[in-house]
């Protein structure tokens, strides 16, 4: 094994060259921002940051109404001139923006309709042959979980509207994929996401 | 114990979703940065990339025309003027696993599912900053060793060949594109 030498010449790069690859050590550049602190320091960034996320939430319905809108404009093109590289994209970006900032903006169930919808959209063999009404369930079930939500007993109704849409995209994937196994096996992976 | 001193950390975001990027800033100004430029496509990244020479790289993956894939492959530039060393941190709305595959053969350091917390972006940037993993390059991949955890017990196919080893120094390319604004 080579010398690591790197602390002896700070600011130089370290390369070890074997047989097939390289292995480059550079000195930390970042080492200088760690600071050591005492077990008793008092100084918590991730609480300060929560609280700041907090002090955002009143903005959040207005900014999730808009990226609803944005989702059901996306859903109006499509409509109207079918699906095309440009509507597909601009239709999964919508739907892909809201499955991931919803549960931030405190619509968790906005987020897995529109998860649903992008699994739709990501492994469908083909766009065209997907019942219309599949997808507008989608998109009709973002805009009532977003407009209905100052509702008290609308959380668990938006919950199990989400399953039951999941369940029927799932179902109608497996199916429309049964000769494509590596879309199969995507379609049943299970996610990464961190849970709620 | 250790914290990250925020005030001195540069930070590029890049997002196209302006509510995103909002969170992201609020979570970093509140963490203690200062310094946060932002970008909404991947074009205007890497030209911001070059330009101000970020500490660390923020990224969403989904972007029109020019995504955070594409992003990180032009970062990884072994031969480019500017730092292709700079940890980039992919934060996607994509949470299947084969997305981290394709994520981290791009030269993606650290990679966050959506939703984002304060903690699971403050743990990411914790990573780069007090654990940077070596660099690797073969023919086919230049990027952060994707080997996070050394086993005996690994019995596949050997990717890598062993042989001599030769070593070279050179000086720090960050250095190197930092003198040269």
């Amino acid at each position: 094994m080579a010398k690591d030498n790197s602390k002896d010449k700070p600011g130089s790069i370290e390369i070890k060259s074997f047989g097939t690859h390289h292995v480059i050590t550079q000195p930390n550049p970042l080492r200088k921002m760690l600071l050591r602190v005492p077990e008793s320091d008092l100084d918590d960034p991730v609480g300060r940051a929560e609280k700041a996320l907090a002090g955002l939430s009143g903005e959040f319905k207005e900014w999730m109404t808009i990226e609803a809108d944005r989702l059901s404009a996306a859903h109006a093109t499509v409509l109207r001139e079918g699906f095309s590289d440009k509507t597909r994209d601009e239709l999964f970006r919508a739907a892909h923006d809201i499955k991931g900032d919803a549960a931030t903006f405190g619509y968790p169930s906005a987020a897995a309709a529109a998860e649903s919808l992008c699994r739709i959209i990501e492994h469908a063999p083909d766009l065209s042959a997907v019942p219309p009404q599949l997808i507008a369930h989608h998109i009709n079930a973002v805009q009532a979980i977003v407009r209905n939500r100052t509702k008290l007993d609308t959380a668990v109704v938006a919950g199990v509207l989400s399953k039951q849409l999941r369940g029927i995209a799932d179902e109608f994937l497996t199916h429309a994929n049964r000769d494509r196994p590596e879309h199969l096996e995507a379609i049943l992976a299970p996610s990464i996401a961190p849970g709620e | 114990m250790y914290r990250i001193d925020f005030n001195k950390l540069r930070f590029l975001i890049c997002d196209d979703n302006p509510h995103m990027r909002r969170i992201l800033r609020t979570l970093l100004h509140s963490f203690g940065a200062r310094e946060v430029y932002e970008a909404e496509d991947g074009a205007t990244a890497l030209e911001m990339y070059t330009h101000y020479v970020p500490d660390i790289v923020i990224t969403d993956w989904s972007m029109p025309i020019f995504d955070g894939l594409e992003l990180a492959q032009m970062i990884r530039q072994p031969e480019s003027k500017g730092n292709p060393y700079a940890p980039i941190i992919m934060l996607t709305g994509h949470s299947e696993k084969r997305r981290v595959t394709v994520a981290r053969d791009a030269g993606v350091t650290e990679f966050l599912a959506k939703p984002i917390s304060a903690k699971g972006l403050y743990q990411r940037i914790m990573n780069v900053v007090a654990n940077p993993r070596p660099f690797i390059k073969t023919k086919t991949y230049f990027g952060p060793d994707r080997r996070r955890n050394t086993t005996n017990t690994y019995i596949g196919p050997e990717r890598r060949g062993s042989g001599e080893v030769e070593i070279l120094q050179q000086p720090s390319l960050l250095e190197k594109a930092r003198s040269a604004i």
